[in-house]
């Protein structure tokens, strides 16, 4: 019984890897969220995940708007008609954008419902998406302060054939000029493939 | 006049037979350039433009042409004199309306303007249909260029945004940054604390770096600090100042120094990450232990073993008496450790990392194991963990605080794993201590005041703020005697503080309790 129960274990179904990435993107928008103090740190609650500490917003409305938008990309990844998700930081008042972090997803296409589940452990996954995790909390080191109030966005590339559902509308790529790019570490599911990326303005 | 309707009378003859090349066209004249030629029928339209605003300035100078002849425009500049007795003549400068001129003009006009501007953005569309392939193509690929892979794929996000931050909230970490002075709620103490340094020493060239740990003052009385390259050793005893090494580099500098508790010995962590020992009697360097691959910012003893922590993540056990000195590798960190402290029994190592991780070890049992699972990782902590300390009476109670991000103090029982108690300090904790004769500790802080603050424990209630330096006070270590707290700050200046003095009348009743302690046990047994 052990045996089986560790074969299951050790397995990665399409639909398991799409609810990795999708909490990974939630617990991921949250560290952002915090840690670049888009919002009040009091509004955040702590939950332990990934072996780590993380905050997550308490606010109803915020959290309203993360999960709708990471239901949405859910149903993305699993059709993997999904390629990138920004998260855009920009100025309150000028619009401007001030940091971008992005998350490469590429998906092994050949998988499907019914094919054959991968082989690796959650454990091994959850520690990738753990030092992922560190990193952006480890990056309010390097990232300039952010002066003015700001806003955030959330930006999803995916396949020119996707038919957008009437709440999203298309949106311009808010790429900052003058900026610094510093890659994140990736993980993968073996059937998603995530990479993060922080670019931020360059204080001229 | 009669000359004036005669004129008129020829010109009008005159029109008739010649082809109408200036003037508006008739309604069914535009529609049929339009029709037929786009760009034809914008000439002439541009034509009568022309015209219409030549006729409606004529007609504005009548007046100012008497002054200014210079400027009217046309026939009119040839007889300037004449212009003012006869009005007239003006009417007939536009040499292609007759008397009816005046009123068709303005309707006219509004018209013209009006199918002008119609005209100009309808032949935008067809400039925008009519683009040649090759420009299609170019435009394209200028797109692609300025938006990236954007042909690929399509950019869509959610309509409803994310509600704004309430109204009036600014950036936590900007607050941090400036933050005013609080009145301080000291608790009054019975005990006198002195709020002014005993004594200010000169650091010239003390690195400000968080990560390192330069200051250290041995169980002897040597107090070591690192000023960028170089390590120098004051006696306390007679204010006696030697220079114990100089890295050979100019950009090379020492990251660390620490104490054998003996107090003969001085551990000495560089930038060129390797761990030396140095006999700070005979100064002179016993052995050079390798093995790191980046700077060595924290070291700590435990008996005869050294353990550092580098800015590789990594901790070794170094056993200083053989000649195989590595003995054991701690990897649970994945960023600078920049806190090492061996408990005062010796069981347990905590490790403190930019990472913020807080991780805490096992001794092993006299074996230095080399792994990369901890007995506990508190990740608590928000911002890298410096500051740590072990209770002296309590053996397993460890005080560890974070960084700027974090500001808090925490309190860990390492037997259970729990966290006891913490506190916001509301500043950048550097480093803590506690006294050996109270139950108390001390944090020294960043911004925005600088300042050592004394806390009673457990209540955590303030005992005492010290404030003078005027940078963040990176280091402190405890004289032997455990009166007296040195500082070391970004201001280039350490400052000793008397602030856990022992009243000798105090000092003595702990003394004659324990002399009295068998006296009574005795009296019980007897009885």
């Amino acid at each position: 019984m052990a045996g089986v129960k560790q074969a299951s274990r050790n397995a990665i179904t399409l639909k398991g890897s799409t609810d990795i990435v999708a909490e990974f993107f939630t617990y991921g928008i949250n560290s952002i969220l915090y840690q670049r103090g888009l919002y009040p740190p009091e509004s955040f609650t702590r939950v332990q995940k990934y072996n780590l500490t993380l905050l997550v917003t308490a606010d109803d409305e915020l959290n309203n708007y993360l999960n709708s938008v990471v239901n949405q990309v859910r149903e993305w990844l699993y059709n993997m008609t999904v390629q990138k998700l920004v998260i855009v930081i920009k100025c309150a008042d000028t619009n401007e954008v001030l940091e971008r972090w992005q998350f490469n997803v590429e998906c092994d296409k050949t998988v499907t419902e019914d094919s054959a589940p991968g082989e690796k452990s959650e454990d091994d996954i959850k520690k990738e998406i753990s030092a992922v995790i560190r990193q952006i909390t480890a990056s309010v080191t390097f990232l300039p302060l952010l002066e003015s109030a700001c806003v955030f966005d959330i930006l999803v590339y995916t396949d020119k054939d996707l038919e957008v559902p009437s709440e999203w509308g298309e949106s311009a790529p808010g790429i900052i000029s003058n900026s610094e790019e510093v890659r994140l570490r990736s993980f993968t599911t073996t059937i998603h493939k995530v990479e993060g990326m922080v670019a931020y303005k360059l204080s001229a | 006049m009669a000359h004036f309707n005669f004129e008129n009378e020829v010109s009008k003859l005159i029109r008739m037979d010649a082809p109408i090349t200036k003037g508006p066209q008739m309604r069914w004249q535009r529609k049929l350039g339009e029709s037929i030629n786009s760009s034809r029928n914008e000439s002439i339209c541009n034509n009568s433009v022309l015209q219409s605003s030549q006729c409606c300035k004529t007609p504005k100078s009548k007046g100012l042409s008497t002054r200014t002849p210079g400027k009217t425009p046309g026939s009119s500049t040839k007889t300037p004199g004449k212009t003012k007795q006869t009005p007239g003549k003006g009417s007939k400068t536009p040499t292609t309306m007759g008397d009816r001129f005046i009123p068709n003009r303005s309707t006219t006009q509004f018209e013209l303007g009006h199918y002008h501007v119609t005209s100009q953005s309808n032949v935008n569309d067809s400039d925008e249909e009519m683009m040649s392939p090759s420009k299609k193509e170019f435009q394209t690929a200028m797109s692609e260029n300025l938006n990236g892979d954007l042909m690929s794929s399509k950019i869509i996000s959610y309509k409803n945004k994310a509600p704004s931050a309430p109204e009036g909230y600014q950036n936590s970490l900007k607050v941090l940054y400036s933050q005013g002075h609080n009145p301080t709620s000291c608790k009054k103490s019975i005990r006198h604390i002195p709020q002014v340094p005993e004594r200010i020493l000169d650091a010239p060239q003390i690195l400000d770096d968080y990560y390192l740990n330069l200051l250290d003052w041995s169980v002897n009385g040597h107090m070591a600090v690192c000023l960028g390259g170089q390590v120098y050793v004051w006696n306390s005893a007679n204010g006696e100042i030697q220079q114990l090494m100089e890295m050979e580099g100019p950009e090379d500098y020492v990251s660390s120094v620490s104490w054998i508790s003996e107090g003969n010995y001085l551990a000495i962590g560089t930038s060129t990450s390797d761990v030396q020992v140095w006999d700070v009697e005979h100064n002179k360097m016993l052995r050079n232990m390798r093995g790191h691959a980046a700077r060595v910012g924290s070291l700590c003893w435990n008996n005869y073993i050294l353990s550092s922590g580098s800015r590789s993540g990594n901790i070794h056990h170094h056993d200083v008496r053989v000649a195989n000195h590595q003995v054991g590798a701690l990897s649970g960190h994945t960023q600078e450790v920049c806190g090492l402290r061996w408990s005062p029994d010796g069981r347990f190592l905590a490790s403190g990392g930019n990472d913020n991780l807080l991780n805490i070890w096992p001794s092993g049992g006299g074996q230095y194991l080399t792994t990369d699972t901890p007995i506990y990782t508190f990740t608590q902590h928000q911002a890298a963990v410096k500051a740590l300390a072990w209770c002296p009476w309590h053996p397993s109670l460890l005080a560890s605080g974070g960084g700027t991000a974090d500001r808090h103090i925490r309190f860990w029982n390492c037997n259970t794993g729990v966290c006891v108690n913490s506190i916001d300090t509301k500043s950048q904790v550097c480093s803590i201590l506690w006294s050996k004769h109270y139950k108390e500790l001390v944090s020294s802080h960043g911004f925005a005041q600088n300042q050592l603050i004394l806390w009673k424990y457990p209540s955590m209630t303030k005992v005492a703020e010290l404030t003078g330096h005027t940078a963040r006070v990176l280091h402190m270590a405890m004289s032997p005697d455990g009166s007296t707290v040195v500082s070391a700050a970004a201001d280039e200046t350490l400052r000793l503080w008397k602030c856990f003095a022992v009243d000798p009348a105090k000092k003595k009743t702990p003394a004659s309790m324990l002399s009295a302690a068998p006296k009574t046990m005795m009296r019980s047994g007897i009885r």
